[in-house]
This record gives structure tokens, sequence and C-alpha cells, in this order.
């Protein structure tokens, strides 16, 4: 009996404090990416460079690339910028939509000569955005050969993800390409 | 009214109120769920634009329940992020396109994922977090009954003098 009045409240502290513990572990702030494993959902867009080209998804697939989404008043993009034209610079074919943009201001952005991506799609509305499921830029996906998304980041990449998850990612992707 | 025209309207009309006309569109809001009368002012931020009264019910519906992922604890109704005014329009769209409410929240649950719901969906991963009230009813409950049947039993317990009983009466009369 005695043990019982002991007992009982111990053991329903420990599992609050359980509780709690797990509850400190988590992250509140961590996204969910439902679209990890899903093909690259569809868009049409114009290309940023030409508004006659018509971007689509089929632009982005058929080999393993990076999707960057970027726009000229995004200072953390500008930020990670100097990693993407080191990527470019190993050959990594690196898509982007320039989101919420005009293209006066990411031109300028791009200047001429540093720019580290093989297609932009100009998204002005963000209706790729949505399709996507971007949060906000920047935000970087992984695609295999197949046009499957296989990774994404929402926030900007840094040298530790890169060395410990894209760019391991992006080898095992090329090696599993037939 | 055309899908440019209405993003005119998004642009022109649903700038970001400051943290005053936050707080007033909130007492709307407030007013508007209790009044909810048909015919009852308008909230500032409403396209206007719909084919059949169930249309617009149901964006109304709609945007009050679906979360603006970037500010994390607001409706995209609350939200002035520039995401929440897309995810407005999207849900407008797709109303006005006959899609139905179940269509719509799927669609963005496929690209945000449950997250974007404010009213989690009952699923394997979320019974817990609606069952958890009953079950600490229940607990509550047995832990009471088990409490009082216990008092009850002590008060009988026999292997109590006469004097003693006596004495544990007079107590409880507080003498």
């Amino acid at each position: 009996m005695k043990l019982r009045r002991v007992l009982l409240p111990l053991v329903a502290v420990l599992a609050i404090l359980g509780l709690f513990y797990v509850g400190l572990g988590m992250d509140a702030r961590e996204l969910p990416s439902p679209l990890v494993g899903k093909p690259a959902p569809a868009f049409e867009l114009e290309s940023f460079f030409d508004p006659e080209v018509t971007i689509t998804e089929a632009d982005f697939i058929g080999e393993v690339a990076l999707v960057n989404v970027w726009a000229s008043w995004c200072v953390t993009c500008l930020r990670e910028k100097p990693l993407l034209m080191e990527l470019a610079r190993q050959g990594i074919t690196i898509h982007s939509f320039n989101y919420r943009d005009t293209r006066a201001d990411a031109m300028r952005y791009l200047s001429r000569d540093n720019n580290p991506y093989t297609t932009i799609a100009f998204d002005p509305d963000g209706d790729a955005g949505l399709e996507w499921g971007v949060y906000a830029t920047p935000e970087t996906y992984v695609l295999d050969a197949r046009g499957m998304i296989r990774y994404k980041r929402i926030g900007p990449l840094n040298a530790k993800i890169l060395e410990e998850e894209v760019l391991p990612l992006i080898a095992r992707l090329e090696a599993e390409k037939p | 009214m055309t899908g440019s025209a209405f993003k005119n309207c998004v642009q022109r009309h649903w700038t970001c109120p400051g943290a005053l006309g936050t707080m007033a569109l909130l007492a709307t809001l407030v007013l508007a769920a209790f009044a909810a009368t048909p015919g009852a002012a308008k909230p500032m931020m409403s396209p206007v634009d719909f084919a059949t009264p169930e249309q617009e019910a149901q964006y109304q519906k709609l945007v009050r329940e679906l979360r603006c992922t970037v500010c994390q604890s607001e409706t995209i109704y609350e939200s002035n992020a520039a995401l929440a005014g897309d995810m407005r329009r999207r849900v407008y769209e797709m109303t006005v396109a006959g899609a139905s409410e179940q269509e719509i929240i799927d669609f963005l649950v496929q690209r945000y994922g449950d997250y974007v719901r404010y009213r989690p969906a009952f699923q394997a991963n979320t019974a817990l977090l609606w069952v958890s009230p009953f079950l600490i009813l229940v607990a509550g409950t047995l832990i009471w009954l088990q409490a009082v049947r216990q008092r009850r039993r002590a008060l009988t317990r026999a292997g109590l003098t006469a004097d003693e009983r006596a004495a544990l009466e007079r107590f409880r009369h507080g003498e």
C-alpha cells in the first residue's frame, strides 16, 4: 500500500519528464518536405533570359542536378551564392527558379560573369513556387537523373551540409544512373 | 474577374496592415465568427467574385483552416506574408474552378505536408494527440474512484476498540 503511494506518483512524474525530454529534443522550426521521393512537380514559366522561351519541369530533368530557388531581394541567397559558384565550377548542374523578383533586379544580382545557374525559370508570382512547396528563399532540391526529388534543403546551403549530405548524395545518384 | 485582375486586387488591396491593422482584422474575424449572419460586413481581405455562395463559404472556411507555413502560428487568412497571399490566391482559384474542399486541402498537403492544416487530421501519428484528453479523463476518474473506495474502506476497517471508534467519530465531527 505504502509502496503504491510512492511508486504511482513517481512513475507519473517520470512519464511526464520523459515527455518533456522528448519535446525538448524536437525542433518546432523543422519543416517537413513531403515532396522528397516524388517526381519534380510540373510547371510552365518564361525563361528568365528570354520571355519567348518556355521552361517546364522537363528542362530540369535528365541528369543529376540541383534546383535552387533564389531572389535578388534575398540576402541569404547572396551569401549562399559563392558556394553555388563553386559547385558550378565543379561541373554540377544547377537549375533555378527566380522567385518573386523582377528581371532588372535579378539581372543586377547575377551580373554577367557571376551566374552559377544552367537554367533560370522566371517565377514572379510564385506560381511554380507553390507547386514545389517553396517556403522561403533560398531553397535547394536535389533531383536524380529520372527527375525524382531526392533531397530538399530549406534555407541556405553551407559547407558542412554540402560535405555531409549533398555531395555524397550527388555522388551516389551519379553512380546509380543507368 | 480574370486571374490577372485578381492578382492586381491582391497587390493593391491586400497590403500589409501594421500591428493596429492586424488587431482590427482579428476583431473583424472574431465578430464575423460570432455574428455569422448572412450579409454581415465582409472582412477587408476577401475577394468578392464567387459564382455561388457555397464557393464563397468554402473559401472563407479554408483560408481559416490552412496554416501560413512561413509564419507558423497564423492562418493564411490572418497572415500578411507573400506566401500566404499565394496560398489564398490558389485556394480562391481552385474554389472558383470547382474544386472541393478536400481536393484543395489535399493539394496543399501534398506540397507542404500535414503541417499546413491548422486542424490536424485524425491519423496514425496524430491519434495520441486527439485521444489523450480522453485518456487523461479516464485515468483521472479511475484514480478518483480508487481514492474514494480506499477512504470508505478505511472508515469501516475492523480492529478498532469501541473507545477508538467513538474517538474517531468525535474527531470526524470536529469535537
